[in-house]
């Protein structure tokens, strides 16, 4: 075999993110050979914890994957579940970290163009976009350039591709100064007979590469992703790839054209290390070998090497199988669209990846050693500590209700964000429903195209809960994320998570990350809402500061009847509010004691996940017997603020009947208990005999109407006042 | 009646132009890909939204000389409507069948919300179901939207009755808050000489159905169908 690279140091296996261990490991796959340095990059990407796990694993196995729904659980580029007549809602999550920080415009495009292509792999069309988006402090003075940056990025990418981005979450805190966090979850929808997935099969048949050509660019993203952030940080710009969304848009099409076609026996995308880890997903997963010639590939630089075109990330690109003798009535489809198509290589039953370049075999390596012999590590934890607990008697009430709640609905992580989403196409396929465009209900809506139905789609996550108790943090994520789908009236489904944390070598770390796991397996459990898929990014650390916990969850549910849905914002005067749900008057953790009073201590709220449960199909019962005009969960900042964004969403305001039945009156206005909803009905009798045969506790809160927001003890502040502190923040943040 | 989508590599409304047309005249809607000078006889054209060619050298720069749009300025020189919606205008602008040019917004940034228009003529294939000054309510979404043009044209389009919407308030007043994009005299959408021609920014395909959040888009469709009926 040809030997043209350096030889094999301990200083060029440490580059290469490799341990001792696991360069012992590769000697014994490789029967005592040194590998040459490609084979030593191929090594380095496929072990690297961004494609193999290798921390997590042990951990996400125990996550419950199966359900009557679930057509394609974890392991594919997406999950797939059931969506009824023959349709299938195809989705998945994925990070985009490192490179958004290092280049937030670039960074955050190539995230949403690499997730939009998991997606579409697998024959679904994809039909919305949202983003999970945590920013360092507002003073942190590279915030403002990097939300700039970022939403440019999606946008410019999302906007052109034509797919509309329909939410998502924006939130500050100070744990993310040094490392941002850009989560993009694309959905798409397919025919449930024409699903593709990526094992490749049959011996001699063509592998084929289509799109855009590859360059040097994003040579060991996956390393990078997988190691900490330190002060040289800048120095990896050129790790980061540059997207291109019209080309994305042309594959997109070309590849529905083809996938209409019975010509596909397999098919990936090449995500991170590019065409290493999809032919060697592929071929791992049909138990074939691969031959590659890699003068066959498309390539935009000259004289590149095995080594780079075996590591670019080059973006816009797909691998495939296909059917023998297919090639050119493939290539005929790709060339109307004006990209690239070439016959790489074909399928073997060697069991081996076998390159060639210039006439020479660079590489030789077997297939199921490598890909699924990956190292797996228990690595050792610490469980987080309980946390003080804090009554609600140790935190002072506020001297002015109203003046606490115009801080709440102006801070930064509760103040809108239209400034973002009025910069992302949200409309675009003419499927958005009005009432579920961003800030008009706890979830998007998207219809099903051509039919009656419709898909909530979510992300949530509280980082500051999981931070206090990952258990709890971690239930919490889910139900929330349950919460917000049952406001719309809409069936959960399944969800899709994205675990972002530290780094997994420190115990302390690694406990968060269990803790988060098995607070999220309880809740899947008891709401019957599996993980369908999902993407880990760990090492999120600058200097040794790790961000605060972060599983963000993405969640998809169904409405059999989009006319259905209900928004959150009041739609009619003087209809009745009725508040759903035990109020204990929690403040620990809360936005609360943070916003108003600078404070972040004590437990996160408990979430019973069988009242959850209770409390939830009630609310979607309600719903969907048509008797709520509106319906929002109560989430970060308590009830008021919760009753304010559904008055300010449509510019009628709300009186408030204070009936705290015994809880203090701060915490009953501002706890974050869990598991509760606010209704607005214009049938209240049916509503309370629904909840009280149902056992769920509901209370008469108030009425709609008035243009403020008035409690009965007297205060009150005029919707205008609370509506321009909200909506300002951000723009004024920006305009800095 | 019979209608065309024209679809260059990049649009990508031109789905929901076809949905729009379907659903409203209920006629076939020919698919008509840009490489393609052999357009069959239709009714009327429609340029739709998206991002032609990536909109990479200018927006609708390319578009506007590719096979197709030579066909597009025959017909429309032969009296067949033409509706240009965002792209499609920046497109319908390149060829030259409309005036004036589309600037990137005035605060630079994309924007995607709705809008207000005020329906400036009823004369044209494009608003008679309309009543002259209603009201509409119409999403935008553009980088580029803020149209400019000279002041003798300006003056021409103004004489001539050819500003067919104005960016408004929900009252119908111009104000500087209801202009999204910066454009000169608040222009939304302006029509040719010939009254057969229509581009402009906002996207009246996306409703035309009460569950997408109004239906104020279809009577432009309905204008074109009792236009050519």
């Amino acid at each position: 075999m040809s030997e043209t690279t350096p030889e094999i140091t301990p200083e060029i296996i440490a580059e290469h993110g490799i341990s001792k261990d696991e360069y012992q490991k590769i000697l014994e796959i490789l029967d005592g050979r040194t590998p040459n340095r490609t084979e030593l990059g191929i090594f380095s990407v496929m072990w690297s914890e961004h494609c193999s796990y290798k921390s997590s694993k042990k951990w996400l196995k125990t996550l419950p994957t199966e359900g009557p729904q679930v057509i394609c659980g974890p392991g594919e580029n997406a999950g797939i579940v059931d969506i009824g007549d023959g349709q299938a809602a195809v989705f998945k999550m994925e990070s985009h970290n490192h490179p958004s920080y290092i280049e937030p415009y670039q960074g955050a495009a190539t995230g949403v163009g690499g997730i939009l292509r998991d997606v579409f792999t697998m024959g679904a069309r994809p039909v919305c976009n949202l983003n999970a988006l945590r920013f360092g402090s507002p003073d942190h003075p590279k915030t403002r350039h990097l939300v700039s940056g970022v939403v440019a990025g999606i946008g410019g990418y999302g906007n052109c591709v034509g797919v509309p981005t329909v939410g998502g979450e924006c939130d500050f805190h100070e744990s993310y100064n040094g490392n941002i966090l850009v989560n993009a979850m694309t959905v798409g929808i397919a025919d449930t007979d024409k699903i593709f997935y990526s094992a490749a099969s049959g011996a001699g048949n063509p592998i084929v590469y289509v799109g855009s050509k590859t360059g040097r660019d994003g040579i060991h993203g996956a390393t990078m992703a997988s190691a900490e952030f330190s002060e040289d940080n800048e120095e990896k710009r050129p790790t980061v790839q540059v997207g291109d969304p019209f080309t994305e848009k042309l594959l997109i099409e070309a590849c529905m054209e083809l996938m209409a076609t019975d010509m596909i026996v397999g098919i990936q995308d090449m995500g991170a290390a590019g065409l290493t880890s999809s032919s060697f997903e592929m071929a791992s997963k049909g138990g074939m070998g691969v031959e590659l010639d890699l003068d066959q590939v498309p390539q935009r630089e000259a004289d590149m090497t095995a080594y780079e075109m075996m590591l670019s990330e080059s973006q816009e690109r797909m691998l495939m199988v296909l059917k023998p003798g297919r090639e050119d009535e493939a290539r005929k489809i790709f060339e109307k669209w004006e990209l690239d198509f070439a016959v790489v290589g074909h399928l073997t039953d060697s069991g081996h990846m076998v390159l060639r370049h210039k006439g020479e075999i660079v590489a030789d390596l077997p297939i199921d050693p490598l890909a699924l012999a990956s190292p797996e590590y228990d690595r050792p934890w610490v469980a987080t500590p309980d946390p003080a607990p804090l009554n609600v008697d140790d935190v002072p009430a506020p001297n002015d209700p109203m003046a606490a709640l115009n801080t709440l609905v102006g801070c930064p992580d509760l103040a809108s964000k239209r400034w973002i989403w009025e910069q992302y196409d949200h409309m675009v396929m003419g499927d958005t429903i009005g009432i579920g465009r961003p800030g008009g209900a706890d979830a998007a809506l998207v219809r099903v195209h051509g039919t009656k139905k419709a898909l909530a789609v979510t992300s949530d996550c509280t980082p500051r809960y999981c931070k206090a108790k990952p258990n709890e943090g971690g239930r919490q994520v889910v139900a929330e994320a349950w919460r917000n789908l049952t406001a719309t009236g809409a069936t959960p489904l399944a969800i899709t998570d994205n675990m972002n944390f530290g780094n997994p070598e420190k115990p302390e770390i690694m406990g968060q990350f269990v803790g988060c796991i098995e607070g999220m397996r309880e809740a899947c459990l008891a709401l019957d809402f599996p993980v369908v898929s999902g993407n880990v990014s760990l090492y999120n650390e600058t200097n040794g500061q790790a961000i605060l916990p972060t599983p963000t969850i993405g969640a998809v549910g169904l409405l059999v009847d989009a006319s259905k849905a209900v928004g959150l914002g009041f739609t009619a005067t003087d209809e009745t509010l009725i508040l759903i749900g035990e109020t204990e008057g929690h403040l620990g953790q809360s936005l609360y004691l943070r916003e108003v009073l600078g404070r972040e201590e004590g437990p996160p709220p408990h979430v019973d996940l069988a009242t959850e449960r209770k409390n939830g199909d009630l609310v979607r019962a309600v719903i969907q017997g048509r008797l709520a005009s509106a319906c929002h969960d109560i989430a970060g900042g308590g009830l008021l603020v919760t009753v304010t964004e559904m008055a300010m969403s449509t510019g009628i305001g709300a009186e408030i009947t204070v009936d705290t039945q015994g809880v203090p009156v701060h915490g009953w206005l501002y706890g974050e208990d869990q598991g509760r909803y606010v209704v607005a009905t214009s049938n209240p009798d049916a509503v309370m005999a629904m909840a009280m045969a149902a056992g769920v506790r509901a209370q008469i809160l108030g009425r709609t109407g008035g243009d403020a927001i008035a409690l009965s003890s007297g205060e009150s502040m005029p919707l205008a006042s609370l509506k321009s502190t909200n909506e300002g923040w951000l723009p004024a943040y920006m305009a800095g | 009646m019979k209608s065309a989508v024209i679809v260059f590599p990049g649009s990508n409304c031109d789905r929901d132009a076809q949905t729009a047309l379907r659903d409203v005249t209920g006629g076939e809607v020919v698919m008509q890909w840009h490489g393609d000078a052999d357009m069959p006889d239709v009714d009327a054209i429609v340029v739709p939204g998206g991002f032609s060619y990536g909109d990479y050298l200018r927006c609708g720069a390319i578009a506007g000389n590719s096979p197709v749009m030579r066909e597009v300025v025959k017909r429309a020189e032969m009296g067949v409507p033409v509706l240009g919606i965002c792209n499609g205008f920046q497109v319908l602008t390149e060829v030259g069948l409309l005036p004036g040019v589309l600037m990137r917004n005035a605060d630079l940034k994309f924007v995607c919300r709705d809008v207000f228009l005020r329906v400036e003529t009823t004369t044209s294939p494009f608003t008679t179901q309309y009543t002259p000054g209603q009201v509409i309510k119409v999403p935008v979404a553009h980088h580029d939207g803020n149209y400019v043009t000279d002041a003798d044209t300006l003056k021409l389009l103004q004489d001539q009755d050819r500003v067919a919407f104005r960016y408004v308030d929900a009252t119908g007043a111009r104000t500087p808050g209801a202009n999204p994009n910066g454009a000169m005299d608040d222009i939304a959408g302006v029509l040719n000489e010939k009254r057969n021609v229509l581009g402009m920014m906002p996207h009246p395909e996306r409703l035309i159905d009460q569950v997408l959040g109004g239906t104020d888009g279809r009577a432009m469709f309905e204008s074109v169908l009792a236009a050519v009926a």
